[in-house]
């Protein structure tokens, strides 16, 4: 192994990488189980995807319930009275073969450990489209929580049938004059309690069996060129305003070469376990699960990661425990 | 630490388009999660390359005649200007490096 040039002598029990619901899930729990886990929690995407929401409605044990932020910060508090270490760094590169894992950060610090947990979740999915990316920021935009502001008393477009559409379509109603979501299908995906709040809102009108075939305007977003998946035709929404939430893509960019994926694009795990097909390492969240995909389920599978490198470190040590005692 | 200003829009044309120097503008807002999460990471840049830029903010909420004369309509928006002449854009939040590979003929010691 090259690290000998490290200059982190010291070798931890475990690394976490990502700091959503699953990675401080894993840190709260391994930080319990005495392992002092480390986490990297990203300079700019700590916290992870609940940092761009509002209200959580659906978080166990929160009746009236709680801002996503205000989760997260619960969670990384939870996790460091427990004794993890947060930084609040990027990992450029992973090296993960061999009994020591090496990670490489984005500032080219090294660091060991015999585990690591891989809980990088998922980013926003594009919708592909040359003019989608031109326009970005200036009509173009993902995040409705920080641009919804820009659209004051503007007809607007979410594109998308899930929850996240239609909680950005409500929360878009509070600044926009009308807000059209645009759906390729005749129904909507999203939960029941969303979908209704959306269909019965005054300003939501839907643009159902409808794709997204451009992006029109010159310096700024003037409308879309909106495509019938039923009949072919084609048709023009003027809105100076577009959210895009047509779901997320798995973020495997740093293990992509080592880990096995699944045909979904997601850590391939064996079975319910967070094992993946390289030994100590472990993987959790929105980055395994391409199906799910809620706070809650991503914590829990960050708790299994946990237990998992638990029991993963208790046999390392067996053999030595019984040498020792032979 | 940091040598960040904030910059009001009727201050913008002194501070930021008749500067000599380099300037990077973040327009950001308080309600804007990714926006609080990049400014400590200007505000390094801020001091690490206080030779090559003068880095100054610019809340969108506040000052909205600035953002809305440059067309922005997403934040965090970075915005770099030279000679008063817009010469780089980064959108949404990015860690330090990105910026330092994206401006590295301005962001170089």
């Amino acid at each position: 192994m090259s690290t000998a040039e490290s200059n982190a002598a010291e070798v931890r029990d475990v690394i976490v990488i990502g700091s959503g619901p699953a990675g401080y899930t894993a840190a709260i729990y391994t930080a319990r189980a005495n392992l002092k886990p480390l986490i990297f929690a990203g300079s700019v995407t700590a916290g992870g995807e609940l940092m761009n929401t509002t209200e959580v409605e659906n978080f166990p044990g929160f009746p009236e319930g709680v801002q996503g932020p205000d989760l997260m910060d619960k969670l990384e508090q939870q996790a460091t009275k427990f004794g993890a270490q947060i930084e609040f760094e990027d990992v450029a590169s992973v090296d993960l073969d061999g009994e020591v894992k090496r990670i490489v950060l984005a500032n080219g610090e090294e660091h060991l450990a015999r585990t690591v947990i891989v809980s990088t979740g998922s980013a926003y999915r594009e919708l592909g489209l040359p003019n989608e990316k031109r326009l970005s920021g200036h009509g173009v935009s993902w995040c409705a929580t920080c641009d919804g502001f820009f659209f004051k008393e503007q007809d607007i477009a979410v594109i998308g049938g899930g929850d996240s559409a239609m909680e950005e379509a409500l929360f878009l109603t509070k600044f926009a004059r009308s807000v059209t979501v645009v759906h390729r299908r005749d129904s909507l995906r999203a939960s029941k309690i969303m979908a209704e709040r959306a269909l019965a809102h005054d300003k939501i009108s839907f643009a159902w069996n409808s794709e997204v075939a451009d992006v029109l305007g010159e310096d700024k977003v003037t409308g879309l060129k909106l495509r019938n998946t039923v009949d072919g035709s084609e048709s023009e929404l003027s809105v100076t305003g577009v959210f895009v939430a047509i779901g997320n893509d798995p973020r495997t960019e740093l293990v992509k070469d080592v880990l096995e994926l699944t045909a979904d694009g997601t850590i391939a795990v064996e079975g319910r376990s967070s094992r993946t097909n390289v030994p100590g390492v472990f993987a959790a969240g929105d980055v395994v699960d391409p199906t799910y995909r809620q706070a809650i389920t991503a914590a829990g599978s960050g708790c299994v990661a946990a237990l998992d490198v638990e029991h993963y470190l208790a046999n390392l040590e067996a053999p030595t425990l019984a040498a020792q005692q032979a | 630490m940091s040598n960040a200003r904030e910059v009001t829009d009727s201050q913008f044309t002194d501070e930021v388009l008749l500067s000599d120097k380099p300037v990077i503008v973040d327009f950001w807002a308080e309600w804007c999660g990714p926006c609080r999460k990049l400014g400590p990471i200007l505000d390094d840049i801020s001091v690490e390359y206080s030779d090559q830029v003068d880095v100054v903010k610019v809340n969108v909420d506040d000052n909205p005649n600035i953002a809305a004369e440059y067309g922005i309509t997403s934040i965090p928006a970075v915005y770099l200007f030279e000679k008063g002449k817009v010469t780089g854009t980064v959108i949404g939040a990015r860690p330090k490096q990105y910026f330092e590979k994206e401006w590295s003929e301005v962001l170089a010691k």
